[in-house]
């Protein structure tokens, strides 16, 4: 079998509010007259909710339909660069379902879950040890929550030694977009860096934009381009001198995870995005936990409320003065940070290299296949994820996006288009360490086929692409110009 | 693609029309066709005072979200409101109906390209 896609029975869905028969009820619920307590009695609904009344077969199929329309790792391969979409083995399911587990709730009081506490103070050590940085908070909810959180703690270290002025943060042309947006967000402004030829730092170009005002440095190691930042070391001790401080952006951990540690390189605060690096469900870009680990000089800012380990007991410290409080309702996403903790435990301490090992040797090996078919923007050994670009094809009238739109084609997903923003047509490529050399094969005989298709100028069915889903090439441009958000009831 | 020769450029990709005081500003056609289909423009608030690089407006793409700087350092006195409904116009006509802004200079223009310039380092 060479690729997976095939054309199946597909069925078109409404939308639930569409659906034609809006007044039908499959289950009737007891009426509330006469049980509202006379108080809440003017807030009781007057009018029926509008709520679409299908049968409960038809509910289900709704969702399945929907659901047959989507491609997810369980369907197929999903090379999304950046995004680390590894698989999430069906064990950690039966661990978070546990009933110790799974039928836990944050107000609970802490005696009554010590075994949950436990874990996850567990997990807060193993964290610290993989980063380098011995301090973690488990609430951030997702990566760019765990960003505002770091960037938060950064601002309240600059202002607890009365260097409020210190409210730039420097952020290079290559970083993910919800960096300057976290900075933004904790009240900060950023000052973009030009990355050097080699798609790097380049640290005279970092020098000449520190200064006084300089309150962090915010990097991805490796960078958005696959690329490891070899001037890590300096780049921290520059920053360091200037009177600033180094955020991690850990997006790109699974390229370092038991090999290298952020905290050895000089970052200061870094966050783990633990459903990408480690394992979780990857539905609909959620749910996640990004965890944010710093150094001693960070610590006392960590947020609370947070675990501490006493003699005999797990327990949740609640206030601390020079804490920037809660950033989230509870000690974190509980069940995605058990699913990262049975992930790391089933490789152990001994293991966990090869998680890195194998999401880099995979990501060179689609490297070095598609090397002569397709250009490569910076040369030499990746990390976790190759950089190609659509040069070699533009010159045939084929652009990033239509080789994107023919992967669906031969059934899989995209890689990420468009990004990073410094090279033209960029397709960046994670295999991540859960694919097969089989997997990763039939992948690189699909680009392979495409590239060539290119060369003979048969380049129909790519320019048509994608003919097999439901629904063809949708016009992003109208989507995003005259987008339609909210449905109205016509009756 | 095109690069009028009565216009000044930067290496952000950007035009700049001089006349008198005023700097008209937008993005170069080499930029509409890498950015593709532009579907929110951002615009400068008038009034503000700008220098020159600094991050002023955003122009949006189905590709991606770019910051525009200022070309030259002054005070925006006005701004293209018609990209608000419809932006297509960067795309479709960005040295003339796509302008951004426009700044009255309080600086030099020593830094800007001229057409060949400009020319030369989209070559590079």
């Amino acid at each position: 079998m060479k690729y997976s896609a095939t054309s199946g029975i597909q069925h078109e869905e409404p939308l639930l509010f569409e659906h034609a028969h809006k007044a039908a009820e499959s289950i009737s619920l007891p009426g509330v007259a006469g049980n509202v307590p006379a108080a809440l009695e003017t807030f009781a609904r007057k009018a029926p909710a509008g709520i679409p009344g299908l049968s409960e077969p038809e509910a289900v199929r709704h969702f399945v339909r929907l659901s047959q329309w989507n491609h997810g790792i369980e369907t197929g391969f999903y090379p999304l660069g950046s995004c680390t979409m590894k698989y999430n083995p069906r064990v950690n399911e039966q661990v978070v379902r546990l009933p110790g587990l799974a039928h836990v709730h944050p107000d609970q009081p802490e005696e009554s879950v010590q075994g949950v506490l436990a874990l996850l103070y567990e997990l807060q050590t193993w964290l610290g040890e993989i980063s380098g940085l011995p301090h973690v908070t488990l609430q951030p909810a997702a990566g760019a929550h765990g960003e505002l959180t770091g960037m938060m703690m950064i601002r309240a270290y600059h202002d607890s030694r009365n260097d409020t002025k210190r409210r730039k943060v420097l952020v290079p042309d290559s970083a993910h977009g919800t960096n300057p947006a976290s900075a933004v967000l904790a009240g900060m402004h950023t000052v973009e860096i030009k990355s050097g030829a080699n798609g790097r730092i380049d640290p005279d170009v970092l020098r000449a934009n520190l200064d006084d005002e300089t309150a962090a440095l915010m990097l991805t190691n490796p960078n958005t381009t696959g690329m490891f930042e070899s001037d890590i070391a300096d780049i921290c001790r520059l920053v360091h001198e200037a009177g600033g401080l180094v955020y991690g952006d850990g997006a790109n951990l699974n390229a370092l995870v038991g090999i290298a540690r952020p905290g050895d390189m000089g970052i200061d605060c870094l966050h783990i995005n633990v459903h990408k690096t480690f394992a979780t469900p990857h539905g609909g870009g959620g749910p996640g936990a990004g965890p944010v680990a710093v150094n001693d000089t960070l610590s006392p800012f960590l947020p609370v409320p947070r675990i501490e380990q006493a003699r005999d007991s797990y327990n949740i410290v609640k206030t601390d003065d020079s804490s920037i409080g809660p950033v989230f309702g509870s000690i974190g996403q509980t069940g995605v940070l058990l699913r990262a903790a049975a992930y790391i435990a089933a490789f152990g301490r001994e293991h966990l290299h090869k998680i890195a090992e194998d999401a880099v040797l995979n990501a060179n090996y689609v490297r070095v296949r598609l090397t002569d078919a397709y250009h490569v923007p910076f040369p030499g050994l990746c990390k976790h994820e190759c950089l190609l670009t659509d040069e070699i094809q533009n010159k045939h009238g084929v652009k990033t996006l239509d080789i994107a739109k023919r992967l669906i084609d031969l059934g899989f997903h995209p890689m990420t288009v468009y990004f990073p923003l410094i090279v033209h047509g960029a397709m960046l490529i994670e295999p991540t360490e859960t694919e097969s050399k089989n997997t990763l094969d039939t992948f690189c005989d699909a680009m392979l086929e495409i590239a060539k298709q290119c060369e003979t100028g048969d380049t129909e069915a790519i320019h048509d692409a994608p003919m097999m889903p439901i629904r063809r090439r949708l016009d992003e441009t109208q989507a995003a110009r005259k987008p339609v958000l909210v449905w109205h009831d016509d009756d | 693609m095109t690069i009028p020769v009565d216009l000044k450029y930067t290496k952000e990709h950007e035009w700049v029309r001089i006349e008198g005081d005023v700097a008209t500003f937008g993005i170069s056609d080499h930029a509409q066709e890498a950015l593709g289909d532009i579907v929110f423009v951002e615009l400068p608030e008038v009034g503000r005072t700008v220098d020159a690089g600094e991050a002023c407006a955003v122009v949006e793409s189905v590709k991606a979200v770019s910051d525009m700087y200022a070309p030259v350092a002054g005070e925006v006195i006005e701004v293209n409101e018609a990209l608000e409904s419809s932006p297509e116009q960067v795309n479709t006509n960005p040295y003339g109906t796509g302008w951004i802004a426009k700044v009255k200079m309080s600086g030099d223009t020593a830094e800007l390209l001229s057409d060949d310039e400009y020319n030369t380092f989209l070559e590079e």
